[in-house]
């Protein structure tokens, strides 16, 4: 399956480690345009339409500055204020945002699938900015994209995937593209929010977070949905923080030069101890600004 | 009354008469007249010529949605009855989700009387367990018995609570209904789209264990042997039910259980690129599942197949998956399905007419399902080479939300005779 069939990303599943090699070619052209206040103008004149029927702050704001930095005239489009609360369908909506002019179609749903159901029905490009627990491919590059320009390259490091597995398009995602980049991938995290069948997806599922810390060149914490905890999916915050968080004690273990990564938005004291999300070591907004660039060089292969 | 027929030369297929040979059969009166060896007399009698073709009881469907009244542009009881004739059923179950739900003797008998309006196939009403199908309150249980009424279920939903199914079981006992039940402990389910395992982790589906399926087999089963009375399992579709229903059948318990053709013939693969049409409830399992299906099927524990035909419109499949409405239609597909099974060796051809026949009329002692003389005039004629390729936009139901378009398939029904008179094809397509 090509990724950017006919010119969407629904997915890093299946996209070639040449495909991602040559999008980051372009993401470190666009971070240089945007460092020098140079951004190349290379969607002008075209409309990149941001669907979100999920709240996001980051991916949306993002998505916009990249499209906006190329050029493009963007489409806000929010879900709690539209049609879809008069009842009109997914289709029927998507249909009359092509209609309207869109030229890309930014995508972001609560349920998984929507994106390739979404493709499916519409002539112009469709990014998915996540759909429910399936998939989050910009997420994923921009992470990946993140570690390549830290190592140069990800052949032969390990990156600890930490937390709510079950729940995360973020954790899927970034599965495909770290291992299909030659990264070896560790999971761990609480045991009822750990999937069965990750190893058949390329992971290696660990018995406990020390485990998959001790081997880590860098670490993905996954946002802790404090929801999840009315669903007892495990029993306090606190005791989380304990057994499943990236304590103080915990970073301290880490190898010295070990990357800290985190999605966001950053439940502090949960899945990440204060001093760690400011610590040394930590990325996080690194991958807010290259998310940037990477998603410039998803809207320009999809425009 | 219809003329009466001889149907000639064909391979009689009768599993509870234990028949299977050349026959001519002589359908007089809205009964079976004869069935002999030797050629029968045409004696006035329309002749129709069977050779080559498999001469069998009309078939019986235990689950079916026929969705009026209350969801008319889905299906309707005269197009979920020519989609019934048009699969060779001569009588299907009607299930009781309907709108209002059919909880009252009132709407057993409006189904009734708009049955007999359609004409086509027999449709024996099930009423609902529940009043509203809420899982609270007995509906009136012994008045839908009386109104005909051949079962009760709350179809499409579990009966969670353990102490009205236990009350159920000893109610229905002496009204000998048959408590069909849909098991799914919606704690186990809940906000589940896809049987757990690598697919459903791949496309991001939430997890539905196949716990959820099976605790509830074997808590009924307890309460079976508790109290006794008659349970009918619907939609069988996990292998370690299978086993439960085995073992309690060995142990002489009053179980019966079926098992829907889109369960033995279809793993989750068919979710594949979230198609909605491999969507419904109990969910696509795994290869192990289909294979102690079709085990089941094979040694007895399963009494019948039945389709859970649940038609739906495009608004309800043209969604993301997690939003989508649960079922497919299957009235149509259900013989090329079973017949698949006997290509692959696990059914004989006595055993797969047997579950779309006896096996269903035993089940919930219905007429009918074998064609001993003085029984009902239902039979059904397959071709059972046939080739054709499944088209939904040909099917006589409303709905098109199959699983199986563009599937080629072997088996098809030429004639569906009922009270002796030809069904299918259509009058006015002859």
């Amino acid at each position: 399956m090509n990724p950017f069939s006919p010119r969407s990303l629904l997915t890093t599943e299946g996209m070639s480690r040449h495909d991602i090699e040559l999008l980051f070619g372009r993401a470190r052209l666009h971070a240089r345009g945007l460092r020098a206040g140079t951004p190349l103008r290379s969607l002008a004149g075209r409309v990149v339409a941001n669907l979100f029927f999920e709240n996001s702050t980051r991916t949306r704001l993002s998505f916009e500055r990249a499209a906006k930095a190329l050029g493009a005239d963007v489409l806000n489009f929010n879900a709690s204020t539209s049609s879809v609360s008069k009842g009109e369908s997914l289709v029927d909506t998507v249909r009359n945002v092509e209609a309207l002019g869109a030229n890309i179609i930014v995508l972001r749903h609560p349920a998984s699938g929507a994106a390739h159901l979404v493709s499916g029905k519409v002539r112009c490009s469709v990014v998915n900015a996540g759909d429910g627990t399936h998939a989050h491919p910009s997420q994923a590059l921009l992470d990946a994209f993140t570690l390549h320009e830290r190592w140069g390259t990800l052949e032969g490091k390990t990156v600890a995937i930490v937390g709510d597995v079950l729940h995360s398009r973020v954790a899927r995602s970034n599965l495909y593209c770290l291992t299909t980049l030659g990264a070896r991938v560790v999971v761990a995290g609480p045991p009822t929010l750990v999937p069965v069948g990750l190893e058949g997806l390329g992971a290696q599922v660990l018995p406990s977070v020390d485990a998959a810390l001790e081997e880590a060149d860098a670490v993905m914490m996954l946002r802790v949905q404090l929801e999840r905890q009315k669903e007892s999916m495990f029993p306090t915050s606190a005791e989380y923080a304990r057994a499943f968080g990236l304590t103080l004690g915990r970073a301290r273990s880490l190898k010295p030069e070990a990357v800290v990564m985190h999605p966001g938005p950053v439940n502090r004291g949960v899945e990440l101890a204060p001093e760690v999300a400011d610590g040394p070591g930590n990325v996080i907004l690194e991958q807010v600004a290259n998310g940037v660039a990477v998603r410039m060089a998803i809207l320009e292969a999809c425009g | 009354m219809s003329k009466p027929m001889v149907i000639r030369g064909g391979r009689v297929i009768d599993p509870r008469n234990r028949v299977d040979g050349v026959r001519d059969v002589r359908l007089e009166d809205g009964r079976v007249a004869a069935v002999s060896e030797r050629p029968l007399p045409l004696d006035g009698a329309e002749e129709v010529q069977a050779q080559g073709l498999w001469v069998t009881p009309g078939f019986i469907d235990l689950h079916v949605h026929l969705r009026e009244p209350g969801e008319e542009a889905k299906e309707t009881i005269l197009s979920g009855t020519r989609a019934a004739v048009a699969g060779g059923f001569t009588a299907v179950a009607a299930m009781p989700n309907t709108l209002p739900v059919n909880d009252s003797a009132l709407v057993t008998r409006l189904v009734r009387q708009r049955a007999a309006e359609a004409n086509l196939a027999r449709v024996y009403p099930v009423g609902a367990i529940s009043k509203g199908l809420r899982g609270e309150e007995m509906a009136e249980l012994g008045a839908l018995g009386d109104a005909g009424c051949v079962a009760v279920t709350d179809d499409g939903r579990p009966v969670m609570n353990a102490s009205l199914m236990r009350r159920v079981l000893v109610y229905t006992a002496p009204l000998r209904l048959p408590v069909m039940v849909h098991e799914e402990d919606l704690t186990l389910s809940a906000g589940g789209a896809l049987t757990e395992g690598p697919r459903a982790t791949r496309l991001g589906l939430l997890p539905i264990p196949r716990s959820a399926e099976v605790v509830m087999v074997a808590r009924d089963l307890v309460l079976l042997e508790e109290v006794g009375g008659r349970l009918h399992v619907a939609h069988l579709s996990c292998a370690a039910s299978v086993a439960l229903v085995r073992e309690a059948k060995r142990r002489g318990l009053r179980v019966t259980a079926e098992a829907a053709p889109h369960h033995f013939t279809l793993t989750d693969e068919a979710v594949e690129g979230w198609n909605t049409h491999a969507k419904m409830n109990p969910p696509l399992r795994h290869p192990e599942d289909v294979a102690a299906i079709r085990e089941g099927l094979a040694d007895g524990t399963i009494d019948a197949i039945a389709t859970d035909h649940a038609p739906h419109g495009i608004m309800d499949k043209q969604v993301p998956y997690a939003e989508a409405a649960n079922g497919v239609i299957g009235l149509e597909t259900a013989l090329p399905l079973t017949l698949e099974l006997v290509r692959a060796g696990v059914l004989g051809p006595v055993r797969a007419m047997e579950l779309l026949t006896s096996g269903p009329a035993v089940a919930f002692g219905l007429p009918g399902g074998h064609l001993a003389p003085g029984a009902p005039a239902d039979v059904t004629l397959v071709d059972p080479g046939a080739e054709w390729t499944v088209e939904a936009a040909r099917f006589q139901s409303k709905s098109r939300n199959t699983p199986y378009e563009g599937r080629k398939v072997l088996g098809r029904v030429v004639r569906t005779v009922v009270g002796g008179r030809t069904v299918w094809p259509l009058e006015e397509t002859r």
